[in-house]
């Protein structure tokens, strides 16, 4: 009798209890928290978005489990980060991807292995990765097929129309011709509000409703899965340099809430620059990385090229986040007494 | 007033009502006892006994061989019959002494000594390290070493550790219920020792009546004050209560008298007070017996060298089959690997969980930088750098993380999504480096 209980007992290290969260949960939850954004796309944008949005979540899954079986190690499917990779990766498309003649359909299968292959798993799996995946695979798509990924259809609100007119982005329009003329193609200042919080405008398919992208975030950050630091500083920074520097007729003439609401600014800030693995963990470092983001944003947007920059800032401030945790590295407790008293020493 | 608190910490679900309710009963005597001759942090005992010899209870078995080391006694009469290694908790085996209980319980002197107050502090702290006092929150370091604090050291202040943080544990908790006055009486034998006008007693909310108890029972003393802190783990951890209560934060590396305060459990206090008036050795104390696999939580008052398999036995065995058992709470016990061990000095509880509620965690994913353990982490360290680099084996660069601030308490595993076993990989880091 005793040599059996011997057996049984189990030992291991403490601490023997455990909090119920888990990684999948995380991104499961995460990717709930996009539905309302997601269902706004699907809405305004049509069966197309719903097409667009499905391919890239299989192929990304689906590149995730062969890459798995190839190297010989567990199937990875059940955490829940390749289908937010692929959900995420669709919803920074446009929906006008959904085309046979010319054919566009790879753009998103390609941009997924891309994503997940490449910069995901070559760089060691979740948890290692540099940059954000889904942004990686879109970056690489507008590099590669830049025509396709610019094609940008009317939002239509008829689900099952496959024909949609084409149009410009606000942020587009925004750039070539001004905010007179971005609040003449809507009618008045309110009702361009009014678009570009409901989502009712041109733009990739997850991005265009500020509102559903909201209650996404501030559900994430009611749960605590994000904190502000990151959101708040990138929209912050951002809106200061939309105010001070966004309008041609001098400083401090800009109009901040179009730059908020508008683009990829609210999908960018809430959902893709707090992604643990590509930000600093350390809050004060948090605060910095969001500042930069903002920063390069709204550079890009103000002075360069593209029309939009938060994918290629938020990217920018991924090489940084290491180095920023490196530099921000939370005060050890008694720490600083201790400087005092060597000081006085 | 807000409670008194850290920053950082968790909140596990303390499950302290398995036990709470149960009165201090006195655990029956055992047949055989193994005292181990090292039960404390710092030197083992030199036995002192022999095989075959007739000892009486409270006799010393064990004497000191260094300063930072502490006498240990029997705690039953009877005869020596063994002298050899026994494995402790940790699995370590530690030379001990094995006395077959004659059922007699004869006592060495014990001398009532009302007046103990008259005592010369130097003539206290005797008492307190002839009767073999350890700190009985769980890390058994010397009593008697923390009352000898360096002259360069000033120390002001004495605090009392009611915070009892670890879940399910309730040994600390009924001995201010029904002990109050002894405890606020040790309480003042050690400030007497020390010199010093000021006395807290630190203890969480969630034990109300406890802190009405020693509210009441301190009442008199108006150096003494009573506070009331945060549940919170790991409050009771020393150098958290001392900033909660205090205000004060001990410096990296350094201990409670670098900011002017001895640190004492609950139960020390006790046992201070009975030496000091008994000159009773630290012979037993109370044990938490407790955890859902267990029939009957209880709070035994348990002879030191008792084996935790006939605590079992009298709380009525296990409920729910065999899976693991835990000595101290559980998110610092260890988990024995048998039930021949010992209960020591510092014993707080022995825990007892169904294999249902303890099988997971054998697997763990890979850090995904989440910031839950950096925002808890008591010590502001970062716990998820720490685990990567130990992984990894640079175990150099997690000295650079302050690897050696852990006090390995535990929050960080616990909250981990990834289920990563961050102290595991941390105590690995800390025996691969010279700190």
């Amino acid at each position: 009798m005793e040599s059996t209980k011997k057996e049984q007992l189990i030992v291991s290290v403490s601490p023997h209890v455990k909090s119920d969260e888990t990684t999948s949960r995380i991104m499961w939850t995460v990717s709930i928290a996009l539905m309302p954004a997601f269902l706004a796309g699907v809405y305004f944008f049509g069966l197309k978005a719903l097409f667009i949005t499905s391919l890239s979540i299989i192929s990304c899954m689906v590149f995730e489990q062969w890459y798995m079986k190839m190297v010989g190690k567990k199937s990875v499917l059940n955490d829940g980060s390749g289908f937010l990779t692929g959900l995420l990766l669709g919803m920074n498309m446009p929906a006008s991807l959904w085309s046979f003649s010319p054919f566009t359909v790879h753009v998103p299968v390609i941009a997924s292995f891309v994503a997940i292959v490449i910069t995901k798993q070559l760089f060691g799996g979740l948890g290692f990765n540099v940059f954000n995946p889904a942004l990686i695979g879109r970056a690489f798509a507008l590099i590669s097929w830049p025509k396709a990924m610019t094609i940008w259809n009317e939002p239509t609100a008829a689900f099952l129309a496959m024909d949609a007119k084409t149009t410009a982005t606000p942020l587009g329009i925004l750039k070539e011709e001004g905010l007179a003329k971005l609040i003449e193609v809507f009618g008045d200042k309110v009702n361009l509000y009014m678009h570009l919080l409901s989502g009712n405008r041109a733009g990739s398919i997850g991005e265009t409703s500020a509102i559903a992208i909201l209650i996404g975030g501030l559900f994430l950050l009611y749960k605590k899965y994000i904190s502000w630091h990151i959101p708040v500083s990138f929209l912050a920074t951002a809106a200061l340099m939309a105010w001070i520097f966004g309008s041609k007729e001098g400083l401090f003439q800009g109009d901040p809430i179009v730059h908020l609401i508008s683009g990829g600014m609210m999908l960018g800030a809430w959902f893709m620059a707090t992604d643990y693995v590509t930000s600093p963990s350390v809050r004060n470092g948090q605060i910095l990385f969001g500042i930069g983001c903002g920063f390069l944003t709204m550079i890009i947007r103000l002075k360069g090229g593209f029309p939009e920059g938060v994918m290629f800032a938020i990217l920018i401030m991924n090489c940084f986040a290491p180095l920023i945790d490196r530099s921000f590295r939370a005060k050890v407790f008694g720490a600083v007494k201790q400087e005092k008293a060597k000081e006085n020493k | 007033m807000g409670t008194a608190t850290f920053k950082g910490g968790i909140h596990p679900s303390d499950k302290k009502e398995l036990a709470a309710n149960s009165p201090v009963t006195d655990a029956k005597a055992p047949k055989i006892i193994i005292i181990p001759l090292s039960q404390h942090i710092g030197a083992p005992c030199n036995p002192v006994v022999t095989i075959g010899q007739e000892v009486k209870k409270g006799q010393v078995v064990g004497e000191p061989s260094a300063f930072v080391s502490s006498p240990v006694h029997s705690s039953v009469s009877g005869k020596v019959v063994a002298i050899g290694e026994f494995p402790n908790a940790m699995g370590r085996m530690i030379n001990s002494v094995v006395i077959e209980n004659d059922g007699k319980d004869e006592w060495t002197a014990l001398k009532d000594n009302p007046d103990y107050m008259g005592l010369s502090p130097e003539e206290l702290k005797e008492k307190v390290k002839a009767a073999g006092i350890v700190g009985m929150g769980g890390a058994a370091f010397p009593t008697s070493v923390k009352l000898s604090p360096p002259k360069e050291k000033t120390i002001d202040a004495v605090l009392i550790n009611g915070a009892e943080c670890e879940p399910y544990l309730t040994a600390d908790y009924r001995l201010m219920l029904e002990k109050p006055q002894e405890v606020v009486e040790g309480l003042k034998v050690l400030m007497k020792i020390l010199g010093v006008q000021k006395g807290y007693i630190g203890i969480e909310d969630n034990k109300p009546d406890a802190i009405a108890k020693m509210k009441e029972a301190s009442a008199g003393d108006a150096g003494i004050s009573v506070i009331t802190c945060e549940v919170k783990y790991p409050q009771g951890a020393e150098k958290m209560l001392i900033k909660a209560v205090l205000g004060r934060e001990v410096p990296p590396r350094a201990l409670p008298m670098d900011v002017g305060v001895v640190c004492q459990n609950v139960g020390t206090a006790l046992a201070i007070f009975e030496a000091a008036r008994y000159g009773k050795p630290l012979i037993e104390r109370v044990v938490t017996v407790t955890g859902e696999g267990i029939s009957q939580p209880k709070n035994l008052m348990v002879r030191v060298g008792t084996k935790v398999g006939d605590l079992i036995d009298e709380c009525g065995g296990f409920s729910k089959g065999v899976g693991k058992v835990i000595s101290g709470g559980p998110m610092m016990g260890f988990a024995l690997s048998s039930l021949d061990v010992a209960v020591t000095k510092g014993t707080s509880g022995i825990l007892v969980m169904p294999e249902e509620i303890v099988a997971h965690g054998e697997e763990f994913g890979p850090c995904i930088r989440c910031s839950r353990c950096i925002d808890i982490c008591p010590m502001g360290l970062m716990p998820s750098m720490l685990s990567v680099l130990s992984e990894k084996g640079f175990y150099e660069e997690a000295k650079e993380y302050n690897l050696f601030d852990c006090f390995e308490c535990g929050s960080c595993a616990f909250v981990c999504p990834s289920k990563r076993p961050i102290v595991q990989l941390v105590r690995l880091a800390k025996s691969m480096v010279k700190p």
